[in-house]
């Protein structure tokens, strides 16, 4: 089951990318890690003509810490974000769901530009990169502008990229302090991906209470949201049990939840509420943990 | 149109001119002829097609050839010397880590890269690292089983044994 035939390019650079993608406007696609595209050429699901190998472009890959956070080239495979030191510090949620990502060699292969910039309903970083108000950097032939995160998903298999443009860098943002994370994923058992994935930001007040939430959410519907009903109910409460359970009930809130052969839709209702609450208690109880002020009793 | 590729496979430089759609896992079998190397279901899940790729495993059929360009790339031929068996090939031998044995390469090379890296793993681990690699056969309990016993005689010094042929 080899892919349909096409043509080859080995991009040196992203502006060598960049003037093929302009060459071929029609029948051209960028390859990666493969492990998305190459499985939809295998089924003619795609069938690009020319085909830009990007993956030897050393100066996408990489992770780097500067005065403006963490910059994660696109290149960066799921296995080199599981292990990065700097991101384990200052990004730790970005390396917990890179651990929940397929599994091992699926990992040493795929990058974090080829998930973000395919936007599978049920890929997993798309979860996480909403939640932290991540920047994604693109470059084109008019040169390089940044898109918020939650401005880059915007439906099935659809970003906002344009035909000519790369995505060379994911940027995110120090965390403030007493702040916790944590990603929640039910794994479709055949395939490895999200049925539903729930990634949590919380930064807990000085007294304790909640002063920001921000849930990001992946596979409920076509593409990852913020569960802004859920943030809005959180803030300023304590975050116990009870009030973050209830609060977790809006979580499909505004989501046109998926119904296919994975999940219907209200299974993946109760998925996504369920996992939202098991989300923000545990970032709350890190956020807490790190921190060892109050609102840490009231979370056990 | 055919490109070249250069790949050295277990040690061994090796050239050819493929379609730059071939697949590192038909490069290995139709174009080297090393059969080795196990297709099972050609789209990422089953595992049977690992190989390493500069000592890191990938599965073989989600990998181009021409990505493999000025790489090494070991696979279950490469483990040891012929007629000789790696400590992870014994080990799995010795443990029954297999039956019909259509996972066995791919399970062997991927255990290979996990002791690469943690020496001594608990089964938790090794089945953390096993996840992209199907059994039907086995239920996985020696396959682990066989894994912790590689990873016993790695760290005794074991070098390949002879096949035992009867
Ligand atoms: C067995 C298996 C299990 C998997 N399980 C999971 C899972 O559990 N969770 C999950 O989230 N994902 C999963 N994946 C998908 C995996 O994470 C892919 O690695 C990822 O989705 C795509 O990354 P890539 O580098 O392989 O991209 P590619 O396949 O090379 O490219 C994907 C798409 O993005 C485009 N593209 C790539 N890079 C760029 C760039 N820099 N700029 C612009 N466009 C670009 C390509 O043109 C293509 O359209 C799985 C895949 C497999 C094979
Ligand atoms: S044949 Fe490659 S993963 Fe199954
Ligand atoms: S031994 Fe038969 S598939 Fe594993």
């Amino acid at each position: 089951m080899n892919p349909a035939p096409f043509e080859y390019h080995r991009a040196g650079s992203v502006q060598e990318a960049i003037g093929l993608l302009q060459q071929f406007p029609e029948d051209a696609k960028l390859l990666a890690g493969g492990h998305s595209l190459l499985p939809v050429m295998k089924l003619r699901l795609a069938e690009p003509v020319h085909l830009i190998d990007i993956s030897g472009v050393g100066d996408l890959r990489g992770v780097q810490e500067g005065s403006d956070g963490v910059r994660i080239g696109a290149l960066t495979t799921h296995r080199e974000i599981e292990r990065d030191e700097t991101l384990r510090q200052r990004c730790p949620l970005l390396p917990e769901i890179a651990s929940r990502v397929g599994d091992r060699q699926t990992r040493a292969r795929g990058t974090i530009g080829g998930a973000l910039a395919h936007a599978d309903p049920a890929a997993d970083y798309p979860a996480g990169v909403v939640a932290l108000d991540a920047e994604l950097i693109v470059q084109g032939p008019g040169g390089e502008r940044t898109i918020a995160a939650t401005e880059f998903f915007l439906g099935f298999l659809t970003t906002a990229l344009a035909p000519d443009e790369v995505l060379t860098a994911v940027r995110v943002a120090a965390l403030p302090a007493r702040t916790g994370v944590n990603y929640q994923k039910l794994a479709n058992q055949a395939s490895g991906y999200a049925v539903v994935g729930v990634a949590a930001v919380v930064t807990l007040a000085a007294d304790g209470s909640c002063e920001s939430a921000r849930i990001g959410v992946t596979g409920a519907g076509a593409s990852a949201v913020r569960a802004t009903a859920v943030e809005e109910a959180l803030r300023n409460r304590s975050l116990d049990e009870a009030t973050v359970a209830a609060a977790c009930e809006a979580a499909d809130e505004g989501i046109d939840l998926l119904d296919d052969l994975h999940a219907s839709a209200d299974y993946r209702r109760r998925v996504v509420r369920g996992l939202a609450r098991r989300a923000v208690l545990a970032a709350a109880v890190r956020a807490a943990e790190a921190w060892g002020g109050p609102g840490r009793a009231g979370l056990r | 149109m055919k490109v070249p590729v250069n790949v050295t496979v277990n040690g061994t430089p090796r050239a050819a001119e493929v379609e730059p759609r071939t697949l590192l896992v038909y490069f290995l079998r139709d174009t080297l002829g090393m059969t080795g190397t196990h297709i099972g279901c050609q789209t990422g899940q089953c595992g049977a097609c690992t190989v390493l790729l500069d000592g890191e495993a990938v599965k073989s059929c989600m990998v181009l050839a021409v990505q493999a360009e000025g790489r090494e790339v070991t696979s279950i031929e490469g483990l040891a010397p012929a007629g000789t068996l790696h400590p992870v090939q014994q080990a799995f031998w010795e443990e029954h880590g297999l039956q019909c044995g259509y996972c066995t390469p791919g399970m062997v090379l991927a255990a290979h890269a996990l002791l690469q890296e943690n020496p001594d793993p608990d089964e938790a681990a090794v089945r953390h690292a096993l996840e992209g690699n199907l059994c039907r056969c086995t239920g996985y309990q020696n396959v682990v089983a066989s894994v912790r016993t590689a990873a016993a005689k790695l760290a005794s010094g074991a070098e390949p044994e002879p096949v035992i042929t009867r």
